[in-house]
């Protein structure tokens, strides 16, 4: 049975070897700093205690007043899970987050998708391109403020029944 | 003329229609259909006449063959295949046939033009100028030219040919891959299937086709087992049919040479792959099988008939339950394989040969009787030296190969090995 | 792939021949990118120099989409995600959902989606055996004796819940409805078939000597780089890698079955179908515990609301789906439709070291290697 991370433990095993890299901890995740990432997640990769050497997902969030990054994390040799965050782009504005494809391979799609559909810069990845969609697209779609189709346009028919 | 009339087929049209030529005559033809004088009107229809006969029979053996090919592949695919048109679907080559000409006929911007049109129809004509040396009955074929089984080799060639053109006319990058392949294939085809035939040719003493069916009273299939199989496999090759079917590999390219064709062009190269398949099945019932040869009183024309259909059949067959070969191990196949058996079977028949020059029927059986052993013992070197053993397939872990786990108990359930 | 330079000393300079590698776009339209795929490729020859894949020709934004639906409507989103195993993806979201909202599954719901989710797997690893023999060039007959079988199991889907491909069968909390009693028999006659076809096509194929010659050493990764890669799935088992969700983490009622892990050494294509293949095998000795262990009772809890209305927060389900871990991550606002779906999608991370697998192989092993990795465009793209 994969045992997962308790936040508040997670925090004080990160700050042991990334000292003011933990923003913030609940139950179950545990917030990093941006600045701070590559070293955690090089930490969180390689050191004996974690092993994380599996990185299932990378999801982004949109949370209106700043940007979210889930990172689920899966150790095999351990068995064990854990959920980092990172918070960025406070105020809407330019959302950046280091990239983490020198630590985890696997983070190479997922982040470019998570730069085409919600808009977040990867400094560091070797392919920073959009990938769903294509170059030119107006807008990131997955973002709380993209007006889509549907909600620009007032068809005929609606116009009239209204 | 004797020339011609020798040829039973020519004659009885042409003495049919112009009996009163002396020649007709000295051989009891009567009842003249044109007056006399209208030999040279007799001789352009009689010509014209079997041209129409070759061509026709041969696009309605196509239709039949892509018939018989689709329902067969079908009933061993557990399908129907085709059943709509016609008693149980033997029109729908038709219908097909009708609707690939009322296609639009597009050509590529950067298409050669010249190159381009040329192609499909060098790749038809040569399949069918090789059906008029093959003997189909007794005394039934255009011309028994007496260096026929070089004539069908030389021809023949013109088809790779024809797909580089094609290929390299259309100016699409991925048919240039099937033209490439389409060299690679003929160079390394054509040396081990000229090579198969030499023993067929000393044992007949003959390159005329009639004279190599008279010389099999015994099939040459069972005298000369190595050479029907490296001959039949090369001709797989020559003709791009599965496993070989490197020029038009569906998966890979497509549809190769073809992509770019459309219309009744298209309709050209897909004849002429039929087409392909039936001329090899008539060159190796010829040569291997004892070509018209049965048993009276059963037409002639019936037994050839039948021994082709049964090597469509194996060729179909194949097609169904073969995957494709890569072109390195292709030619590997061809030079490493095929090409040392042609050359211990050209041994082996030489002194055969060297001990009975002209074989009778029994020597005949005494060369099978030797062949056949040293074809399996052959065939057993070469695959151990180039066979791939299925046993190359590595043992199953037992264990984890990266830690995973390692705190815990192994959960339930085992590591399954073989 | 390195190119013997031209020979600077030699007299005849002009007479070297002078090569240069050609560009080409395989797909989006191609019989063999399983879809809408397009890979722009370099060659050098027959030999694959650089692959750059193309996504996206399939993109419906199904993660916007699932923005705007409440969370019982998005189950039929999830359907057209990986459509060829559609039954695990609902249970992937599903899981997600009983873990936002705290849901309770009833055992009988559980025990149907298991099964159903087992047959599943047997499906669509039929399909991937199938197009995997079919891109080898064998015309066809592997992949309809492959299908034939899926048919039959698309039949069960039929009536288990009407639909043959999008399925939404399950809902929040088990499945919406209980299996009619003509679908045991059926079920009980498909498992005593079953194994005697899985077996007809191991003698078919497992040792065919082109198949072999074809598939092994052919795009061999190491483990630890598969890893480092997050590559999960039959592709991560046939690098010898004892990694399987059902084991290691049991979601639903996975830790009460027995079954054995099919490990694979070599890493190669042939190591990916085999492994492909004994898992049918185990997955055929799950249902049938599924049938042994199943109880009566309701399929879905009464107190499960059709609206569901999770506390504010997030979670993250994850499944061993047939071609990798499928995992949704959900984000509540308390509301009816999540705030944020995404998904973690194993066609597309599986795909991360293509170009690892293809440079340096030939143009017929690329297609081959491609469809060894089984991926679905539909949830690639999503």
């Amino acid at each position: 049975m994969t045992i997962a991370w308790k936040g508040e433990e997670l925090a004080a095993a990160i700050e042991a070897f990334a000292p003011d890299a933990v923003i913030q901890h609940n139950d179950t995740d545990v917030w990093v700093s941006p600045a701070s990432l590559l070293d955690v997640a090089a930490g969180l990769r390689d050191r004996p205690e974690f092993r994380f050497d599996l990185l299932s997902s990378i999801s982004a969030v949109d949370y209106i007043g700043h940007y979210e990054l889930v990172y689920h994390l899966t150790s095999l040799p351990r068995n064990m899970k854990a959920v980092v965050k990172v918070r960025c782009g406070e105020g809407r504005s330019d959302p950046e987050v280091p990239s983490v494809t020198a630590v985890w391979r696997g983070a190479d799609l997922q982040e470019r998708e998570a730069w085409d559909l919600m808009g977040i810069r990867f400094p560091g990845h070797p392919n920073h391109k959009r990938i769903m969609l294509w170059e030119g697209f107006p807008g990131h779609p997955l973002r709380k403020d993209f007006v889509t189709y549907s909600q620009s346009v007032i068809e005929p028919e609606q116009a009239h029944t209204e | 003329m004797d020339v011609f009339l020798d040829n039973s087929l020519f004659r009885n049209i042409y003495c049919n229609l112009a009996s009163a030529s002396e020649n007709c005559a000295a051989r009891g033809y009567e009842n003249a259909l044109l007056p006399d004088g209208l030999q040279w009107l007799a001789f352009t229809l009689t010509g014209v006449a079997i041209i129409a006969l070759i061509v026709n029979g041969v696009l309605t053996g196509v239709l039949g063959f892509i018939w018989f090919e689709r329902r067969t592949l079908a009933r061993m695919q557990n399908r129907v295949g085709p059943n709509r048109w016609g008693p149980f679907g033997m029109l729908t080559p038709v219908a097909d046939a009708i609707k690939t000409m009322f296609k639009e006929d597009i050509s590529p911007s950067d298409a050669d033009r010249f190159l381009y049109n040329l192609a499909p129809i060098l790749m038809v004509v040569p399949l069918l100028v090789v059906f008029a040396v093959i003997p189909f009955g007794i005394g039934t074929f255009v011309a028994d030219i007496n260096v026929g089984i070089l004539f069908i080799l030389a021809v023949t060639t013109m088809s790779g040919l024809a797909i580089v053109m094609g290929a390299w006319s259309s100016g699409n990058r991925i048919s240039i891959f099937s033209g490439l392949r389409a060299v690679a294939l003929l160079i390394s085809y054509e040396i081990p299937m000229a090579l198969s035939i030499l023993g067929v040719i000393m044992l007949s003493g003959s390159l005329a086709l009639g004279k190599i069916v008279e010389a099999q009273n015994v099939p040459f299939i069972l005298v000369q087992p190595m050479g029907f199989l490296v001959f039949f496999l090369a001709s797989l090759a020559e003709m791009n049919r599965t496993p070989f079917d490197l020029t038009e590999a569906e998966s890979e390219l497509a549809a190769g040479y073809l992509n770019d064709y459309s219309s009744m062009k298209f309709g050209l190269f897909f004849l002429a792959e039929f087409m392909a398949a039936l001329a090899g099945a008539a060159v190796i019932t010829t040569l291997f099988l004892s070509g018209w040869r049965g048993w009276e009183p059963v037409p002639s024309h019936f037994w050839f008939f039948i021994k082709m259909g049964g090597v469509l059949f194996l060729i179909v067959w194949i097609r169904s339950t073969w995957p494709r070969l890569r072109i390195d191990q292709m030619l590997a196949f061809a030079w490493k394989g095929l090409f040392e058996l042609t050359l211990v079977n050209l041994v082996l028949a030489a002194i055969l040969i060297a001990i009975w020059p002209e074989p009778t029927t029994l020597q005949l059986w005494i060369m099978a009787a030797i062949n056949w052993p040293v074809f399996f013992a052959a065939l057993w070197l070469v695959a151990k030296v180039m066979g791939v053993k299925p046993h190359r397939v590595e043992r199953p872990a037992r264990a984890s190969l990266y830690p995973v786990a390692v705190d815990e108990p192994a959960p339930a359930g085992e590591v399954s090995e073989r | 792939m390195s190119r013997a330079a031209p020979r600077q000393d030699n007299l005849h300079a002009d007479m070297t021949l002078k090569t240069e590698p050609i560009t080409i776009n395989i797909g989006p339209q191609h019989p063999s990118t399983h879809g809408v795929f397009r890979m722009r490729v370099t060659f050098d020859g027959e030999v694959v120099v650089d692959v750059e894949p193309v996504f996206g020709y399939l993109h419906r934004g199904s993660e916007k989409l699932a923005e705007e639906r409440t969370y019982t409507q998005i189950v039929t989103l999830t359907d057209r995600m990986d459509y060829v195993a559609s039954m695990t993806n609902n249970q992937s979201y599903i899981l997600s959902v009983e873990k936002l909202a705290g849901i309770e599954p009833s055992p009988r719901g559980v025990w149907l989606r298991m099964i159903a989710a087992e047959l599943q797997r047997i499906a669509s690893h039929l399909v991937a055996i199938g197009f995997l023999i079919q891109d080898l060039g064998a015309w066809g007959t592997p992949l309809i004796y492959a299908m034939r079988e899926r048919e039959k199991i698309l039949d069960l889907f039929e009536m288990l819940c009407g639909a043959r491909i999008t399925n939404s069968y399950l809902r929040p909390g088990g499945v919406f409805m209980d299996a009619p009693d003509e679908f045991w028999p059926a079920l009980d006659a498909l498992l005593d078939e079953l194994p005697a076809r899985i077996d007809e096509l191991d003698d078919l194929l497992t040792n065919n000597e082109i198949i072999v010659a074809r598939t092994v050493n052919v795009a061999v990764i190491d483990p630890a780089t598969m890893v480092n890669a997050s590559i999960t799935g039959p592709m991560l088992r046939a690098g010898g890698v004892d990694w399987d969700l059902r084991h290691r983490d049991p979601y639903d009622y996975y830790e009460r079955v027995k079954f054995d892990r099919p490990l694979h050494t070599a890493s190669d294509n042939n190591a990916r179908y085999w492994v492909r293949l004994q898992e049918m095998r185990e997955s055929i000795k799950i249902v049938y515990q599924c049938i042994e262990q199943i109880e009566p009772g309701p399929v879905r809890p009464a107190e499960v609301p059709f609206l569901v209305r999770p506390p504010v927060g997030d979670a993250y389900g994850i499944v061993e789906a047939p071609k990798g871990e499928l995992g949704f991550y959900l984000v509540s606002d308390g509301g009816i439709s999540p705030y944020r779906c995404h998904v973690r999608a194993p066609s597309l991370i599986n795909l991360t070291l293509l170009r690892e697998m293809l440079v340096g192989g030939m143009v017929a092993d690329m297609f081959v290697s491609f469809g060894s990795i089984d991926i679905n465009m539909g949830e690639v793209d999503r």
